[in-house]
């Protein structure tokens, strides 16, 4: 499996995804700058959490625009799989490849904790080694990562079983519509989630509950 | 020499600079005439108490500061030291204090900022940040706010620029009520001989201004820092710098890039003083003259006068002597960050700090005088009046011991700092081992080893007797470490006293100084860098002597890192050190009886030492299966901070309220299986430590304290994690 990490100025949780890709893959993923306009040949592009260009205006808007976007955009629909976190997931819905939105947390503040995640879809390439329902630990580090949409596009997510991940009941850490963590897209070739499953997937990180999610990569 | 366009220099103008009279006569005397604003500017921003430690000079030259594992001591921007395998740490606490009292969120924000561009400055990338924080009484009707500001800007920055947040201190008291302290401090890793230094090198190279542009904020901000504050603290809210976390993270990894380029001679971030100090250090450690051309400078705003250029504290700035032969190559590097590449000026053999701006020369001093050899005082010192030690029957028991217990934790200083540490993020990069919450933060630095490090002082000690309370920073700062396995290496100090002018204060300062050396020689433990905040006062009120101690400790095998948490129903609890009866100044005295007073407890270096390599041994031999430290609050609060993160609940044998509450040093909990303990005992009683087994480790989630009675570990868990989230929410 050939993997690309995408790195903006402002990104910095390039290093935790390279390692984790490394780790679970055994490939060493390339790292694309955002001035390049042309993605290499690889199955996989991840576009890493951070604070691309400080969040400033909003968050994710300016990378999402970065010239290497519209061949992500343009490999996307013909079905290359992208997987977006944090701040990943951000610059994919401002780019217009997931629907809705994340805004500032409803307690207004940073958090970084662990949380429970339920895989409310098995289908995807990033769960398939899950069961569906299961739960698993991941942590979460964001301020701005409170999902919302409007209600057709909530229930077009959730009638077509496009939400990958859900906060299990009582962990949500943003108030996040419909307790959604993570979301795909119509075609399952792309998915955006908040939390940092690349944090949990090694001894080091307490607890491994994460390493099935990379494991799947290798078998999508 | 022009002094066009400059006003002319009053005794009034001297004085805003804050320049004491015989300071501007010692500067007019160096010049042999009247200086230019320019010049006045730059003399008042480097002779400084901030910039110049001319207060305290005398007393840190008496610190140990050598080491077999020190590359680097105190005079550079950080402290370096060797982990072996060609690896080295490069750390270093400073304050941000008046900043952040007057823009909460700014000044912390920029605080972390400024300690982390210290750090990469000298060639490491930040692996993890501390800050430690003490603010006004809850009741104060600016704590919240100063609460919610500071730790926001704290998280703000750190989390955007990527470096995990892994310790650091809260402490409420009323003494801070005018005067917060906020003390970040950063740790990074480089490689042990490509450390990068200030010290200019070679005449007629090119002098480079890296980072952002300049603008008018911070402008005396290293001034306002070297003064008491009034009732007009607000006021001085224009000199308080903006961060801006982002042009940071891209100076990092613009300034790691050039680096590894080999274009770099020496660097220097522009930090408290900007342009100036930095300009002044790189010539005055090289003596070497450096020529600066002010309009090359990058401003961001127009018409910026020569004075408003070199004292403007704007941040995520650098400067740097750049070898000329790679000077497209270092362009190139910062243009790909979006960050400014421009020189400036040049080094020169002449000795001066020469400043040109629109043709005119604005300032011509000798540099070495502005930079080495500003003026020191021996300030005038009275040692404090000694406490009386407080005896134990002084001290009445608890009415009710549950009651007692529940207020402990659930106290402003006692209580969970999760509100707190949830803003941070601790986990980025991915090497976290131990997160705060414990005794101290774990960063992995191979698959093999890690460091450790943690941020300690009790003020409330330090203000009782300033030279144990020294001493037991240090020594605090040296049983976290050993905590979690480690060998502690050596330790960062900020010094955040009040007005040196008082006498009294002063004895403060040199006494806790002597305490922390004192400290640090016999635990091996020496002191890397430094910094020094004074004038903490607000309308004649100082802070309690705060004098924080940043320690970092190496973690040889990472398998081996030890935890505070209990582990296993049935294992032993094991106190070393023995019982105590030092009550003086303890949280029980404060807390339950609303008293604070007393000596605080002595620190017997000798046992502290002994105790500690013992603990540690046997963490090395897997002996333990958990190990905390007695501090704050005594054995009964250690006991139940080890089983507050877990399911588990712990039976002690009958105490008393001396026996649970006082805060004895050189002590520690200890958990094994009682197939271990027999051994533990037995080792201990060979190597003249003190050991005994108090109690086990239980299935059932409840303190069971025998004739006593017991309470539910979920009751003592809510008082423990409730305090903080409700008071902030304004419950």
């Amino acid at each position: 499996m050939k993997s690309a990490v995408l790195l903006f100025p402002g990104i910095n949780r390039d290093s935790d995804m390279l390692m984790a890709l490394e780790k679970t893959t055994g490939k060493k993923p390339q790292v694309v700058w955002h001035t390049n306009t042309t993605l290499p040949d690889v199955d996989l592009v991840v576009v890493p959490g951070g604070f691309s260009y400080g969040d400033y205006l909003r968050c994710g808007a300016i990378a999402a625009r970065s010239p290497i976007m519209a061949d992500v955009m343009a490999k996307a629909l013909k079905g290359l799989k992208v997987l977006a976190i944090c701040n990943g997931f951000q610059i994919v819905t401002e780019a217009g490849l997931l629907p809705g939105a994340l805004v500032r947390n409803a307690q207004m503040k940073f958090v970084c904790r662990e949380v429970r995640l339920r895989v409310e879809n098995n289908q995807t390439f990033f769960t398939n080694k899950m069961a569906q329902g299961s739960v698993v630990s991941c942590p979460v580090a964001h301020g701005e990562g409170n999902y919302i949409a409007d209600n057709e596009t909530l229930k077009r997510l959730e009638g077509e079983g496009r939400v990958v991940f859900r906060y299990v009941e009582g962990t949500n850490p943003n108030g996040a519509m419909n307790d959604i963590a993570g979301i795909c897209n119509e075609a399952r070739n792309v998915i955006g989630m908040m939390p940092h499953p690349e944090n949990m997937v090694e001894a080091l990180h307490g607890k491994q509950d994460c390493l099935p999610l990379f494991e799947s990569l290798l078998a999508a | 020499m022009s002094t066009l366009s400059e006003p002319a220099i009053t005794s009034d103008i001297v004085a805003a600079h804050g320049l004491k009279p015989d300071e501007f006569q010692r500067f007019l005397n160096l010049l042999g005439r009247t200086p230019t604003m320019t010049e006045l500017g730059i003399c008042s921003a480097m002779w400084n108490e901030h910039c110049s430690y001319k207060s305290s000079k005398k007393w840190l030259k008496t610190l140990p500061t050598t080491g077999s594992r020190v590359i680097c001591g105190p005079g550079e921007n950080a402290g370096v030291v060797d982990i072996d395998d060609g690896q080295a740490i490069v750390f270093k606490m400073e304050s941000h204090n008046h900043p952040s009292f007057i823009e909460p969120y700014q000044g912390s924000a920029t605080g972390v900022g400024g300690i982390l561009r210290d750090v990469f400055t000298m060639g490491a990338r930040p692996i993890a940040a501390l800050n430690a924080l003490r603010f006004g009484e809850p009741s104060h009707p600016k704590t919240r706010h100063l609460v919610s500001g500071v730790v926001a800007g704290v998280g703000g920055y750190g989390n955007s620029f990527g470096v995990p947040t892994l310790g650091g201190e809260v402490n409420f008291h009323k003494r801070y009520n005018g005067n917060i302290l906020v003390n970040a401090m950063a740790v990074g890793l480089a490689d042990a001989d490509k450390i990068f230094y200030s010290k200019a090198k070679g005449v007629g190279l090119p002098v480079v201004y890296l980072g952002a542009k300049t603008g008018r904020d911070g402008i005396h901000g290293a001034t306002m820092a070297s003064a008491a504050f009034e009732a007009d603290a607000d006021e001085k809210r224009p000199t308080v710098q903006v961060g801006d976390p982002f042009t940071e993270k891209c100076l990092l990894e613009a300034c790691m890039e050039l680096m590894a380029s080999g274009a770099v001679i020496a660097i220097q971030d522009m930090g408290a003083a900007g342009l100036t100090s930095s300009a002044v250090e790189m010539g005055a450690k090289g003596n070497l003259g450096i020529e600066l051309d002010l309009d090359n400078v990058p401003c961001r705003e127009e018409g910026m006068s020569a004075y408003e250029m070199m004292l403007s504290e704007s941040q995520e700035r650098m400067l740097m002597v750049l070898r000329p032969e790679k000077e497209k190559q270092a362009e190139a590097i910062f243009l790909k960050w979006g960050l400014d590449f421009a020189i400036i000026g040049k080094t020169t053999n002449t000795l001066r700090f020469v400043i040109k701006h629109q043709g005119q020369v604005k300032a011509d001093l000798p540099i070495k005088e502005m930079g080495d050899n500003a003026p020191e005082y021996d300030r005038p010192w009275t040692g404090p009046k000694q406490l009386p030690r407080l005896e134990p029957e002084d001290v009445a028991a608890p009415v009710d011991l549950q009651l007692a217990l529940l207020q402990i934790l659930g106290s402003p200083d006692m209580c969970s700092r999760r509100w707190v540490w949830q803003q941070y993020d601790t986990l980025v990069q991915s090497n976290s081992a131990q997160i705060p919450g414990g005794d101290a933060g774990v960063v992995r630095i191979t698959d093999k080893k890690a460091i450790a490090v943690t941020s300690d002082v009790t003020p409330r000690y330090v203000e009782a007797d300033p030279f144990e309370g020294g001493k037991q920073a240090v020594a605090e700062s040296w049983r976290n470490l050993t905590c979690v396995g480690a060998t502690p290496i050596a330790f960062t100090d900020n010094l955040n006293f009040g007005n040196p002018e008082r006498p009294e204060i002063m004895g403060q300062l040199v006494c806790a100084i002597k305490g922390i050396g004192k400290a640090a020689r016999a635990l091996d433990y020496p002191v890397v860098s430094g910094n020094v905040s004074l004038y903490n006062e607000t309308m004649g009120q100082g802070i309690l002597p705060t004098p924080t101690i940043g320690g970092v400790g190496l973690l040889a095998d990472l398998t081996k890192m030890m935890t505070s948490r209990f582990k296993q129903a049935g294992d032993l609890i094991i106190l070393i050190g023995g019982h105590g009866r030092e009550m003086g100044q303890s949280i029980y005295l404060r807390e339950v009886l609303g008293r604070e007073e007393g000596a605080p407890p002595p620190v017997d270096l000798a046992t502290e030492r002994k105790n500690g390599d013992f603990v540690r041994a046997l963490i090395n031999e897997r002996a333990v299966t958990a190990v905390h430290d007695i501090s704050d609050g005594g054995l009964a609060i250690a006991v139940i901070e080890m089983a507050l993160p877990t399911s588990f609940g712990a039976k002690l044998e009958a105490l008393n309220h001396i026996a649970l509450f006082a805060e004895d040093q050189a002590r520690y909990v200890l958990t094994a299986s009682p197939a271990c303990a027999m051994a533990l005992l037995a080792a201990a009683h060979k190597q003249g430590v003190e050991a005994s087994v108090i109690g086990e480790v239980t299935a059932d989630p409840r303190l069971n304290l025998g004739v006593n009675g017991h309470i539910d570990m979920a009751k003592l868990r809510s008082a423990h994690e409730d305090w903080f989230p409700d008071f902030m929410k304004g419950a």
